[in-house]
């Protein structure tokens, strides 16, 4: 569904990107991440047609975008981090001027309709958009993307600003997208991209760092052999008896207090998960543990590994 | 472009800019009718149209001022930047919901004429001249306008920016007079777009001025459209 080949944009003398290459097959639904001003968004834009790429190869459904822009643009939906949307406008004549717009073929009044069912934009067509809250806005524009049912949409930060039960509503929407339409969204939020996406790009500094499934990424999450653990008992008898489990590499004690309990720290040998043998060895000798969590395990440690690996290559 | 034009010109009413526009032209093409016939007791059709190129000088502007750079600020310009729809059809629309607004003002306000016919004689070859000659000029002072909206992300800049161009020519045209040289004054005159109008007020039909306004409004609007292309390549 899309092509980038050494894919290259320059500001001036200022490299936005630099010989980013990926594809994306009908039907994905991918994250492409990256800190702020890593390039996501000129991404989007020459893939959207907006901007023109200074080097490089661009083809969305087999058209290349440089070449016949009208037509590529036939093939993308595109919701902009800010949806573009008119204040003086209703909801409903937005959605039908988007759709004269983008002269679609399809009967009107029931496609729009069925567009307005599946972002759940309600009974709010007759309303002014300057008056809807964020999020109606948000399903507006997510709307406007989909007019003309589009092999491929576009979502740039899609749930910037937005409550956390319009974030997960967003996501169960992305996601039944999915099923229909080849789904590309940018986010700076790792736990979103782990929640909607099957696959990442991960930009820094205008190049291409990981092209990842989300399980593989998931997965080095796992691997991750951190913990932190609060044991009601004698410091030192827990200390003693967790340095035996096997799968335990090393435990100290944090010196800090959780209630009756002490905190440790325990880091295990990788590739062995010795989470189970510490709960048995602890519940032998009667010290319950009250709290557990992993440490430093979380996708945006990853990510941070990631990025600053690539900036201390460079 | 049919979805541009709709909306630009439904948009001219949601907003106050429309209503601002025809109350101000009305307002003064009245005082401009009445000063140069009913108070001048004359039936003398081109001294109207002469002073109206002043009135519109000033008030088209505030037509074109908010259509681009209204857009870019507020970023609703990526819904037709990424629609596959080609810009120079986004900037036709525009201009043309600027220009049906424009055009119905003039002709209502020209009106005002088949009401003298019944006491005076009116030149009606002259006032359909005038007419034409004021429809070709104004698509000049639109077009400028979009141009001058494109470049600049304030509307109030964009207004008062495209009355300076147009000031600007109409300076031209007194200094052209003024200049010897031949090459200097040939430039000066293919920019004063106010002396061609002169040939309209005497009565004479100017096939030639009115190639030149088309051809002046294509160029603008050619120039707005390059506006964008140029921010694709930045």
């Amino acid at each position: 569904m899309i092509e980038v080949k050494h894919l290259t944009k320059r500001y001036g003398h200022f490299l936005a990107l630099e010989d980013v290459s990926f594809q994306i097959g009908e039907g994905e639904i991918v994250g492409l991440l990256g800190p702020n001003g890593a390039g996501k968004s000129t991404v989007m834009n020459i893939l959207t047609g907006c901007l023109s790429a200074s080097e490089g190869e661009v083809r969305v459904a087999g058209v290349d975008v440089r070449e016949h822009p009208t037509e590529a643009k036939k093939s993308v939906g595109y919701l902009p981090e800010q949806p573009p949307l008119y204040p003086d406008m209703t909801v409903g004549e937005y959605l039908r001027f988007v759709y004269d717009l983008k002269q679609v073929d399809l009967p009107r009044e029931p496609h729009l309709k069925e567009i307005c069912e599946l972002v759940k934009l309600g009974d709010v067509e007759h309303r002014l958009i300057g008056h809807l809250s964020k999020g109606y806005r948000q399903r507006v524009g997510i709307a406007a993307a989909l007019i003309g049912d589009p092999k491929l949409v576009i979502f740039d930060e899609p749930t910037v600003g937005l409550d956390p039960k319009q974030i997960i509503e967003v996501r169960h929407l992305l996601r039944t997208l999915a099923k229909r339409h080849t789904v590309l969204l940018s986010t700076h939020i790792l736990a979103e991209a782990k929640a909607v996406c099957q696959r990442v790009l991960i930009l820094n500094h205008g190049q291409l760092i990981a092209d990842e499934a989300t399980d593989a990424l998931a997965r080095k999450v796992e691997e991750n052999t951190h913990f932190q653990y609060s044991i009601i008992g004698p410091e030192k008898d827990v200390v003693k008896l967790l340095r035996g489990v096997s799968g335990v590499k090393d435990v100290i004690s944090t010196g800090e207090r959780d209630g009756e309990a002490w905190v440790y720290a325990l880091s295990g040998v990788a590739g062995q998960d010795c989470r189970k043998a510490v709960y048995y060895a602890l519940a032998k000798q009667g010290y319950p543990i009250i709290a557990a969590g992993a440490v430093g395990a979380d996708l945006e440690s990853i990510f941070i590994r990631l990025v600053d690996n690539a900036t201390s290559k460079q | 472009m049919k979805a541009i034009f709709k909306r630009e010109l439904y948009a001219y009413f949601t907003t106050p800019i429309g209503y601002a526009y025809l109350v101000f032209y009305f307002v003064l093409s009245g005082c401009v009718f009445a000063y140069t016939t009913l108070f001048a007791m004359s039936a003398d059709v081109s001294a109207y149209f002469s002073l109206m190129q002043l009135v519109l000088t000033v008030l088209l502007p505030l037509l074109t001022m908010k259509l681009l750079s209204e857009e870019r600020r507020q970023k609703t310009e990526q819904v037709w930047l990424t629609a596959p729809v080609p810009v120079t059809h986004v900037v036709l629309g525009k201009f043309l919901a600027a220009y049906v607004l424009f055009g119905t003002s003039l002709v209502l306000s020209s009106l005002s004429f088949l009401i003298l016919t019944r006491y005076a004689e009116v030149k009606i070859a002259v006032l359909f001249g005038n007419l034409l000659a004021m429809l070709l000029l104004g698509g000049v002072f639109l077009a400028v306008g979009l141009f001058v909206s494109a470049l600049t992300e304030n509307q109030l800049a964009a207004a008062v920016g495209t009355v300076g161009i147009l000031l600007g020519f109409l300076a031209l045209s007194f200094v052209s007079q003024l200049v010897n040289v031949y090459w200097l004054r040939f430039i000066l005159d293919g920019l004063s777009v106010y002396t061609r109008f002169r040939n309209f007020t005497q009565g004479v039909f100017d096939v030639m001025a009115m190639v030149y306004y088309l051809s002046l409004s294509g160029l603008f609007l050619f120039l707005t459209v390059r506006v964008y292309d140029r921010r694709r390549y930045l």
